[in-house]
């Protein structure tokens, strides 16, 4: 079933910005404008804006909602704080990722879900219907109601300031606040997917055009550039953040993708724990790494990892040229005795072997001014 | 957009400019437009044979990869080594400084196969 791509309220700004338009889950997205390069320098170095509308809010109310969401998620949801964002995963019993996410917590009663474009249908579907025979829990998707502009890049907080009253110094890493963002209601939140500093704003759409245009004049003389979705991509790749359909899905466990870090299994009980367990305790076969191509050319996704044979033994998940370290890198699935950093890794690309090395990842970490909790 | 209109050029997007039996091979502005910020180029060495239509090389951007196809059939005489280092160069002057390979070509009838630029224009203007 083939249904039309919706537009973003941002559509017709892209348009002005001569961006090339491609459909990315189900939305008109801006590519890239003026190119990836030159976007994704920007945002390492000065400062990038991102229409990020396409990704879904989904709101979960109710004198139940934390206790709940608590068996739903891996992270632990009743430690946070009002007013604070935590990246999590939803999971199958099977332990393997239904998506990943922001949960952002109002307060007790009051959350905030921020998922992927392609997943919001699959979440909402999977969230109520274990919902269903649950007291004290309400789910609402206002993803069509709700748009998403990132800012992001060492002068995003410059840039972003005389929007607002709000002092945006005293929000920290991880943070949120509700205020007010040149007149209109608007979360703002100190979160982002490009290993840099910076806000996203959720506001609703018929306030994001205004703010868009502002945040290109505010941002001129510290010479802000719109960014495309293949910035987006390059930027989160280089500081490792997984992309879902790419690094982790629905056959992957949470585990093997290295998410072990928002993996509490001290709560008492969430989707997937006890199968989570049982890997642990046998020992993963495969695990997903970070590696630096040795030679020329770009692994992709889907290219797959062989042995000295030329046997699949692995694959590809996420690759590209990396703008800023000016090399070839990527995230691949291997097993496990090919997973220690410095291994030599061989990757089929379009039937030639060539040679690359496991490293460490992130392959990129910002030097942080101050350290924020 | 301007397509010399002393260059032949090919579906696949590539272009070919002759001087007595040397063809000198490009990828168009449309080509290159369309691939974004390029960062690797493999080509032929030269001496290598090739008929037309074959895969002489490729070029990889960020975000998409193409192959390169020979024009025309023939042995290459040169190839762009300045390119190989730097391929931005075809991003920036994909008509000049970004020219790719030279070939010696093998039977000039083969150019008559290839399009002008006012039949490659109107063959970009129904692909956009």
């Amino acid at each position: 079933m083939k249904t039309e791509a919706k537009k973003t309220p941002l559509y017709d700004e892209h348009v002005k910005c001569n961006a090339k338009i491609v459909e990315f889950a189900g939305f008109m997205m801006p590519l890239e404008y003026e190119g990836v390069i030159a976007e994704h320098i920007a945002v390492r170095e000065k400062v990038g804006m991102f229409d990020v509308s396409h990704m879904g809010e989904l709101w979960v109310t109710g004198n139940n909602a934390g206790a709940w969401l608590q068996t739903m998620v891996t992270n632990n949801v009743l430690t946070m704080q009002p007013l604070q964002a935590q990246y999590n995963a939803l999971l199958y019993p099977e332990g393997t990722v239904v998506d990943d996410l922001l949960v952002y917590k109002f307060n007790d009663n009051e959350y905030m879900l921020c998922v992927n474009a392609a997943n919001v249908d699959k979440d909402f579907k999977w969230l109520t219907h274990h919902d269903e025979d649950v007291e004290g829990v309400n789910i609402e998707n206002k993803s069509d109601e709700i748009a998403q502009i990132a800012v992001q890049g060492p002068s995003a907080l410059d840039t972003l300031q005389p929007l607002t009253a709000v002092q945006l110094d005293t929000i920290h890493y991880y943070r949120f606040i509700k205020g007010e963002v040149l007149g209109k209601e608007a979360i703002i939140s100190r979160t982002g997917y490009t290993g840099e500093d910076g806000f996203e704003l959720y506001l609703k759409n018929e306030y994001a055009p205004a703010i868009w245009q502002k945040l290109l004049e505010t941002g001129k003389p510290y010479g802000i550039k719109p960014a495309g979705l293949a910035a987006r991509d390059t930027l989160r790749l280089e500081a490792g953040m997984l992309l879902y359909g790419n690094d982790m899905d629905q056959c992957t466990t949470a585990l093997e993708a290295g998410l072990d870090w928002i993996i509490k299994f001290e709560k008492d009980e969430f989707m997937g724990k006890e199968s989570l367990l049982d890997q642990k305790t046998r020992g993963l076969v495969r695990k997903l790494i970070g590696f630096e191509m040795k030679e020329p050319g770009i692994a992709r996704h889907g290219h797959t990892v062989v042995d000295e044979e030329g046997n699949d033994i692995g694959y590809v998940c996420s690759g590209t040229f990396s703008p800023y370290l000016k090399k070839s890198i990527g995230l691949a699935y291997v097993p496990i005795q090919l997973s220690t950093v410095d291994s030599e890794i061989l990757i089929n690309i379009r039937d030639k072997i060539k040679k690359a090395s496991v490293i460490q990842f992130p392959f990129y970490s910002r030097k942080r001014k101050t350290q924020t909790k | 957009m301007e397509y010399p209109d002393d260059f032949y050029y090919t579906k696949d997007h590539e272009w070919i400019k002759t001087q007595a039996n040397i063809g000198t091979v490009g990828i168009t502005e449309y080509a290159q437009k369309q691939l974004g910020d390029i960062v690797y180029i493999e080509l032929p060495e030269p001496g290598e044979t090739f008929e037309a239509g074959d895969p002489i090389g490729s070029i990889e951007s960020v975000k998409a990869v193409s192959e390169v196809f020979c024009p025309v059939s023939g042995e290459i005489t040169e190839v762009n080594e300045k390119v190989a280092a730097e391929p931005e160069i075809v991003n920036a002057d994909a008509h000049g400084a970004g020219w790719l390979i030279k070939i010696k070509i093998k039977e000039k009838s083969e150019l008559d196969e290839l399009m002008d630029s006012d039949e490659y224009m109107e063959l970009i203007e129904e692909t956009e």
